[in-house]
């Protein structure tokens, strides 16, 4: 059956239709001879987290609707519904500033805002599509040891993605008002990171100042917790209640969210075209002015590539909040530092935090300066070699690591010396292992396209995370006994060979 | 003037394939110089042929010289005085125009820094970007990225300029801008090759017109040896759009 035109169930089929073609493209990184693999892939995964769920969560299956039981299952609502508050924000300020069909919509006869509707409802339903694959096996293996009653955690989590998308919608049409299209897209974005990171670390920060762990579960299972939290009774745990079936909660939950969603879609979707053109006019930049002009310096080839790839980064706020947003991790970690001075212990923890971190930023900073160029031709028929020209984009990304990271490695070697150094070679390994799968891996792409540099090479993305991990670990280990870290150190070298012989530069240069 | 040889570029047996060839044996020699116009129809292999002049694409087979200088042997060297620009303008969002030349002038070494820095001065002068030379490039319109472009392909002083399109989607007063300074460049000794499908731009600007088709030159030279390699498919009065249809006509009939 096809809908008449112009109507939103039409539009509904329209948007479905362009996202799932986009997600098939994500999957596959626009590869359809890929599907099969991607398929393949997903069911494996799905096939293991339900193992893992099963095995790990099926203990709390069958335990009684206890207060510490809400406890835990309403911090999980709670980090999944910021989660997914961060990606709809993200997906919203999107719609917003992305130009794509919007004067075609806008000069066609039909009436836009059933448009705009659905394309709100859209990011509020994707937001809950994005839980489920992470959702899905927790959810059944909860089913499968507990029962139906856990049942009900399906309609939770399509509430979840309601309210957040009414909320994403909410902030950022606030940002647009109060701060304006310019500064919103770049706010909107630092404020969703920030938002998806905030509680996870609050929490970790609040453990390690009451508990000297690292560990979230400390805090939310403590009697301090437990007795400030409302009674059983309260509407606060309608949420959890939802989860485990109580038919009450879950219509409530359910009602609310969307409602939220529903009064979202009346009072913004007139209006998104309105906004969204504005926005697009806007651009989206903070058009700044640059110092006052000075003299030309005189300055090598490489130098000039250097300075430019530092000069790009700073003044590019939204890519400096992505990549930096790994450094907020370390923010625990150093508080962590902060006790051991006192205490005289902790600080081995450290060690892989720092190089793990050192790790994932080396990535993003050696895809934007490699990859991400925009500006191909110009540095291709520059009368400089191909060779100068990745050395001194290279030099870039070390720079900035030894920038970021050196005052953290100083401050460790002064708390303990010997785990200062395991650091600091750590970071040093790690950030050129990074730095050499990216260059492997490379592919030209714009810098605006960073959020989608895990798309272009799944191989390159994986290699990188477990080179992280791989060199994390030997630091770990080697902050304790150095003999021992040979094993992980080895593991590390083969993951990155592996990553050497199977990139597109390796295979290049065999044939 | 430019102390140059005769030739400022000379192609021989240029060949790229991709699924099908794109370039197929072209043969191109541009004197020193002299504006040169490479037309033809879309999928003609003229943008093919462009990059792999400029350095972008290495050819399958053939010879590039570049001022004397073998392109392929020595990409580097003849890198040095050569510049490409585009129909689709490459700059830096987050820089300013003037930025964008202290890094141009940065790649191509150029000597002394007084002198790129006056010469950047008077390119921005000359192109109308002296109000927005401390603006980031990223609130500009495409005309302007275009012309900031070419400040940055001009900052340099490139003997051989290669230009793929460049007044493609530009208003009539910046198109007029960037022709002055091609025109300039080929009164000081410098040489341009330009691709373009605005004809009247070719007729008018260009000393020699070169005809692509199907990866290969069908025929070359001035608008009246033009008229004349068409035959009796054009008459002596016949405008260079007919003329050029006739020898693309011509063409396709041949294969």
């Amino acid at each position: 059956m096809t809908a008449r035109p112009g109507t939103a169930v039409w539009f509904a089929h329209h948007e479905s239709r362009l996202a799932w073609r986009d997600w098939l493209a994500m999957l596959t990184a626009g590869r359809r001879e890929r599907l099969w693999k991607a398929a393949i892939a997903v069911g494996a995964f799905v096939v293991v987290m339900h193992a893992v769920a099963y095995s790990l969560l099926g203990r709390f299956a069958a335990a009684p609707p206890d207060k510490a039981m809400l406890v835990a299952i309403s911090a999980s609502l709670l980090l999944s519904w910021l989660l997914m508050v961060s990606q709809a924000m993200e997906a919203m300020t999107r719609a917003f500033y992305s130009r794509s069909d919007l004067d075609l919509i806008l000069a066609s006869p039909v009436a836009a805002h059933k448009l705009f509707a659905v394309r709100i409802a859209t990011v509020a339903l994707a937001g809950a599509a994005m839980a489920l694959p992470l959702a899905l096996p927790v959810i059944d293996a909860l089913i499968l040891r507990g029962g139906i009653r856990w049942l009900g955690a399906y309609g939770v989590v399509l509430a979840m993605g309601a309210a957040a998308g009414a909320l994403a919608v909410a902030l950022t049409v606030a940002l647009f008002r109060v701060i304006g299209p310019k500064r919103t897209r770049l706010i909107a974005q630092i404020v969703a990171a920030v938002i998806g990171a905030a509680f996870i670390i609050g929490l970790q920060v609040a453990a390690i100042s009451s508990y000297g762990t690292l560990s979230r579960t400390d805090v939310l299972q403590s009697d301090a917790v437990l007795a400030l939290t409302p009674d059983l009774g309260s509407i606060v745990w309608w949420p959890a209640r939802a989860v485990l079936a109580d038919a009450v909660a879950l219509v409530g939950v359910l009602t609310i969210g969307l409602m939220l969603l529903a009064a979202a879609i009346a009072l913004v979707a007139p209006r998104f075209g309105e906004y969204a053109v504005v926005a697009t006019a806007a651009g989206g930049s903070t058009v700044g002015r640059a110092r006052a002009p000075t003299g030309f310096l005189p300055t090598s080839p490489r130098r000039a590539l250097r300075s430019k790839e530092w000069m790009l980064l700073r003044r590019d706020p939204w890519l400096v909040s992505q990549t930096l947003m790994q450094m907020l991790y370390l923010v625990p970690p150093a508080i962590m530092l902060w006790r051991s001075f006192s205490s005289g212990g902790g600080s081995s923890l450290l060690v892989p935090v720092l190089v793990m971190a050192a790790g994932q930023l080396s990535g993003g900073l050696a895809w934007l300066t490699i990859s991400g160029e925009d500006a191909p031709d110009l540095v291709t028929t520059a009368p400089v070699s191909p060779r100068l020209v990745l050395r001194a984009k290279i030099e870039a990304v070390l720079g900035i690591i030894a920038l970021v990271f050196c005052p953290l490695v100083a401050a460790l070697a002064v708390a303990a010396p010997w785990h200062g150094l395991v650091a600091g070679c750590g970071i040093v390994v790690t950030a050129i292992a990074a730095t050499a799968i990216q260059l492997w891996f490379r592919t030209q792409a714009k810098r605006s396209q960073f959020r989608r540099r895990q798309v272009s090479s799944r191989l390159a993305t994986f290699a990188e995370a477990f080179s992280s991990i791989g060199w994390a670990a030997t630091a770990a280990v080697a902050a304790v006994n150095l003999w021992l870290a040979v094993v992980p150190a080895l593991i590390a070298v083969l993951l990155v060979a592996g990553a050497w012989f199977i990139s597109p530069r390796e295979r290049a240069a065999a044939r | 003037m430019i102390s140059s040889p005769p030739f400022a570029l000379e192609v021989r047996g240029l060949v790229k394939r991709f699924e099908r060839p794109a370039v197929d044996g072209l043969d191109l020699a541009v004197r020193t110089g002299e504006f040169y116009a490479l037309l033809g129809p879309n999928g003609a292999g003229k943008t093919t042929t462009l990059r792999m002049i400029a350095g972008l694409m290495r050819p399958d087979a053939g010879s590039i010289r570049i001022g004397g200088i073998d392109a392929l042997a020595d990409p580097v060297k003849a890198k040095r005085i050569t510049a490409w620009i585009s129909d689709e303008p490459m700059i830096y969002d987050k820089l300013t125009p003037r930025e964008y030349l202290e890094f141009v002038a940065g790649l191509w070494a150029v000597e002394p820094a007084l002198a790129q820095q006056q010469r950047a001065d008077d390119l921005l002068r000359w192109l109308g970007l002296s109000a927005n030379a401390g603006d980031r490039c990223e609130s500009f319109s495409k005309g302007m990225r275009q012309k900031v472009a070419l400040a940055g392909a001009l900052v340099h002083e490139p003997r051989v300029i290669i230009l793929d399109e460049p007044l493609t989607g530009l208003d009539a007063g910046s198109a007029r801008q960037v022709k002055t300074v091609l025109r300039e460049r080929t009164r000081a000794g410098g040489t341009v090759i330009m691709t373009t499908h605005i004809l009247e731009v070719a007729e008018r600007m260009a000393d020699r017109i070169g005809v692509i088709a199907q990866g290969k030159l069908v025929a070359e030279g001035t608008l009246a040896e033009l008229r004349l390699q068409a035959g009796e498919r054009t008459d002596a009065s016949a405008s260079l759009e007919d003329t050029f249809l006739a020898l693309v006509d011509a063409e396709a009939q041949a294969a």
